[in-house]
């Protein structure tokens, strides 16, 4: 008999269509956040949407440094981090390489902060704690680099867009 | 003791769990403390100045901790220090995170200091607030116990302007 948390990481799995790059190749992940146990949280539903984990970083400093090397697809970031914060991060990421693609994580939810955050180069927000379902449906729209979906209203907490 | 201060912090309490665990939570029990605060396990005390000042203190013990960390990562977790450390710590981020949004979107200014970690016998001894409300939530890993001590310092700004524009 497998033990409860592995059977409900199956069933999770099973709920989620795995998400693919436009080459077919599995969308691969930077992780930055301070808090090991929020890394692991995330890294969990990357695992669920079928995608890699590129790096990992707990600092905004450390993060740009992992950008330059891994050059993943999609970064998840948070917001209050020592050394440099994440506003700061995104903006620094953004100028050097245009087309990154960004989705702030953080428990702090202030309009102020999303607005800087998009401002920067942000491409979306996304408030702790994560449901599984919104981050899906956050990363899907963020991937698909549509213009018609340009707009399309951020997702605040507890909030789902169908 | 102001109840609508004290709401938020309850509603995220309650939401973070519900919401992180995938499951029903329940207010168990709910009572005034004026003694002086007794640990039960592993509590972070967040401070908060400015327009309201006060404290939180979220508390649980190590092994309802370590459940929900076991839980989160999806994975059974070894027990260590470092991990019951960083899950009450990240658990308390997340509480403190979406209360001071609600307030914060209802017009208050303040400054939420980082959470500190009390795990051994010396932390927390030495409390001494006169008031506080303590919330006790069952959820699907064991009790967690909520500790909430605040009060207005100034007034929202926009009641500010009003009053200044009265006068």
């Amino acid at each position: 008999m497998k033990p409860a948390v592995h059977r409900e990481k199956e069933i999770a799995m099973a709920q989620f269509a795995a998400l693919f790059r436009k080459d077919n190749k599995p969308v691969r992940y930077l992780v930055v956040d301070d808090s090991v146990f929020a890394r692991k949280n995330l890294i969990k539903m990357i695992e669920m949407f079928g995608g890699e984990v590129a790096g990992e970083a707990g600092d905004g400093l450390t993060a740009i440094a992992e950008f330059n090397r891994t050059k993943p697809d999609i970064v998840l970031m948070d917001i209050t981090m020592p050394q440099m914060e994440g506003i700061e991060a995104v903006e620094r990421i953004v100028r050097q390489h245009g087309e990154a693609r960004i989705v702030m994580v953080s428990s702090v939810g202030y309009q102020e902060n999303i607005l800087a955050a998009l401002q920067k180069g942000a491409k979306h927000f996304v408030q702790k704690p994560v449901k599984p379902e919104v981050l899906y449906e956050i990363l899907r729209y963020v991937l698909s680099d549509d213009p018609a979906a340009v707009g399309a209203p951020v997702a605040f907490a507890g909030e789902h867009r169908s | 003791m102001r109840m609508e201060l004290i709401q938020p912090f309850i509603n995220a309490a309650d939401a973070v769990f519900a919401e992180s665990l995938q499951a029903p939570t329940k207010i168990v029990d709910l009572s005034m403390d004026e003694e002086t605060y007794r640990r039960k396990g592993v509590a972070a005390l967040i401070a908060i100045k400015g327009d309201i000042e006060g404290r939180v203190i979220l508390d649980l013990s190590p092994e309802v901790a370590l459940k929900v960390a076991s839980h989160l990562a999806g994975a059974e977790l070894p027990e260590s220090e470092q991990v019951v450390r960083e899950t009450v710590c990240e658990l308390a981020n997340m509480v403190i995170g979406n209360s001071v949004t609600l307030l914060n979107d209802q017009g208050f200014r303040f400054k939420v200091f980082p959470p500190e970690i009390h795990m051994n016998d010396t932390g927390l001894s030495g409390s001494a607030d006169t008031e506080a409300m303590v919330i006790c939530l069952e959820t699907p890993c064991g009790d967690v116990y909520l500790n909430i001590s605040m009060h207005y310092l100034h007034r929202r700004r926009h009641e500010r302007d009003a009053v200044h524009s009265v006068g």
